[in-house]
């Protein structure tokens, strides 16, 4: 869908012609209240619940979305946009600009404020009022809170998973690490790469050293320990002896496939830049002044990502603002990913808060 | 569902529509039987199973520790703030008292009697920490930290300028009148405000 009108942005100017990809799963009612906005995380895409276009692999959160599942589309209309930026049919820098041309580098840094706007925008032409929920894990919590926080009329409850209200410096080196790893990538040109090779050994870093930031130490050791891949003594070299070595290249490289390295730019750019409390005088809890939503926050005792205390900050500010919500850190040993995996609990909890 | 006695004196002492704080919420049973009354009622709760049953059923609980989580909570926030079986736990009753009467119009606490006849006797005649129906866990492991009576909490409450509104009293799942209630007692329930 093609939004009808510019889109305003955090960084000043804006964004003409804005394309959003979604895909959506369950029927809406007739009276277009049983919508919930489904917000993907940093790699992430709309395909939700269904088959991802170029690996041919499932949706990344079908053991949560799907007809009797904990967000279960027999009740609700789920709408799962691609955040803008994205390389999933929303625009970013690999589309085309009004030359005809591919912004590349010429894309305008944008935030998770300006992600929610289009949100937004898709919301309007879709002629839906108010949700029944936002829900998102990791970056996508971060695009519910920004929801509820300035667009509070737009959702009833607001599910955010895995999160953090701001990014921590220890969040924004890795990023940086990432990023700087597919500028140093020869063939990354000044971002000018669409018609030649994409930046892939570099996007490939990013990918692992970012990897081991979603997965716990003990989820590491569990998986992989010290053995050895394919062979019975170390090699010497540096080849993929270890295991964890070969699935971080498998991974690095597998991410390549179906992900534009400036688009892992300036989306990470916008996660850094993301502080609800900077937006809102300093202070959190005037991010939620007055709010109606109902709230509920999920940690993992084992992300160091996006750790339980950045959940309980948030929710500190909502009781602060008299906001009804919800918190509970979760115990799973696979760290920031937990939520994408198999965590009985939080199935439970997420069914009980959408009611 | 049938809920404890001292809960159940809870949830018929508060207003239908209230807005209500349950410190120590536990499964939430008192947060179920207060929905029933249209209250807008919220949870803390230290033990994240209870949390996730309590979430699980739409309720709005948060898993927190109540000595430090309170002080997030604007003043009188609420109708009403109870601290069912909570107050011998805390770290410092006497102002944990004072939170719940700046979050909350009113309060309820409720809490095992320590000068229970029973627990008298164990002391008195078997000189040993008693382990008795209100007080089921031995010394070394109950979070029982700070053991009350019936007469020390009305000091507490004298001293800290709270007024007592109503007193209820139980021994098992009888109510007694309020005379000899600090011997008679294994459970008494407060209203209090401020």
């Amino acid at each position: 869908m093609t939004l009808p009108d510019p889109l305003p942005l955090d960084g000043g100017g804006e964004l003409s012609r804005v394309e959003i990809a979604y895909e959506t799963y369950g029927a809406l009612d007739e009276d277009r209240s049983n919508a919930i906005l489904l917000c993907h995380a940093l790699t992430g895409d709309q395909y939700v619940a269904s088959p991802h276009p170029i690996t041919g692999k499932p949706g990344w959160w079908e053991r949560m979305v799907g007809p009797g599942k904990p967000i279960d589309t027999d009740r609700f209309h789920v709408i799962c946009p691609n955040v803008i930026g994205s390389c999933m049919g929303s625009t970013g820098p690999a589309s085309e600009a009004s030359d005809g041309q591919p912004y590349a580098m010429r894309f305008p840094v944008i935030t998770i404020r300006d992600m929610v706007r289009a949100h937004v925008g898709l919301l309007d032409a879709l002629g839906i009022e108010t949700l029944h929920a936002v829900v998102g894990g990791s970056m996508g919590g971060m695009q519910a809170l920004s929801l509820a926080a300035n667009w509070p009329e737009r959702a009833s409850r607001v599910l955010v998973v895995a999160s953090t209200s701001r990014h921590s410096a220890q969040n924004i080196g890795f990023h940086e690490l990432g990023r700087q790893a597919v500028m140093a990538d020869p063939r990354w040109d000044q971002g000018d790469y669409y018609a030649g090779e994409a930046p892939d050994s570099g996007l490939a870093v990013a990918r692992m050293a970012a990897h081991i930031t979603y997965l716990s130490e003990e989820a590491l050791t569990e998986k992989f320990g010290r053995n050895l891949q394919d062979r019975e003594a170390k090699t010497f070299g540096f080849d993929a002896d270890f295991q964890v070595e070969s699935y971080l290249r498998y991974q690095g490289s597998g991410f390549t496939q179906r992900f534009d390295a400036n688009s892992y730019l300036y989306i990470t750019r916008a996660m850094d830049y993301f502080d609800l409390a900077e937006e809102h005088g300093g202070k959190l809890a005037n991010a939620f002044a007055g709010t109606q939503a109902r709230f509920c926050l999920v940690s993992f005792d084992s992300d160091w990502l996006y750790p339980t205390a950045e959940s309980r900050h948030v929710v500190h500010a909502l009781n602060a603002a008299g906001a009804a919500v919800s918190f509970v850190e979760l115990t799973a040993p696979h760290g920031h990913d937990s939520f994408l995996l198999d965590v009985p609990a939080l199935d439970r909890v997420i069914g009980g808060f959408l009611g | 569902m049938s809920i404890r006695p001292d809960l159940a004196v809870i949830a018929g002492h508060v207003s239908p529509g209230s807005r209500v704080l349950d410190i120590g919420c536990g499964d939430g049973a008192l947060m179920m039987a207060l929905r029933e009354k249209d209250c807008d009622v919220r949870g803390i709760e230290i033990d994240g199973d209870c949390v996730e049953r309590c979430v699980s059923q739409g309720l709005s609980v948060v898993q927190g520790d109540a000595d430090r989580d309170l002080a997030d909570y604007p003043d009188r926030g609420f109708d009403y703030a109870i601290l069912s079986q909570t107050l011998q736990t805390a770290a410092r009753p006497d102002r944990m008292l004072d939170e719940l009467l700046r979050v909350g119009t009113r309060a309820f606490v409720s809490f095992p009697n320590f000068a229970h006849w029973r627990t008298r006797a164990a002391l008195m005649f078997g000189g040993r920490m008693p382990v008795t129906r209100a007080i089921p866990v031995s010394w070394y492991a109950t979070q029982n930290i700070h053991h009350v009576t019936v007469k020390d909490f009305r000091d507490l409450a004298k001293e800290k300028g709270a007024r007592i509104e109503r007193e209820w009293f139980f021994a098992g799942e009888r109510q007694l009148g309020r005379a000899g209630a600090n011997g008679r007692a294994e459970f008494a329930v407060f209203e209090l405000s401020r």
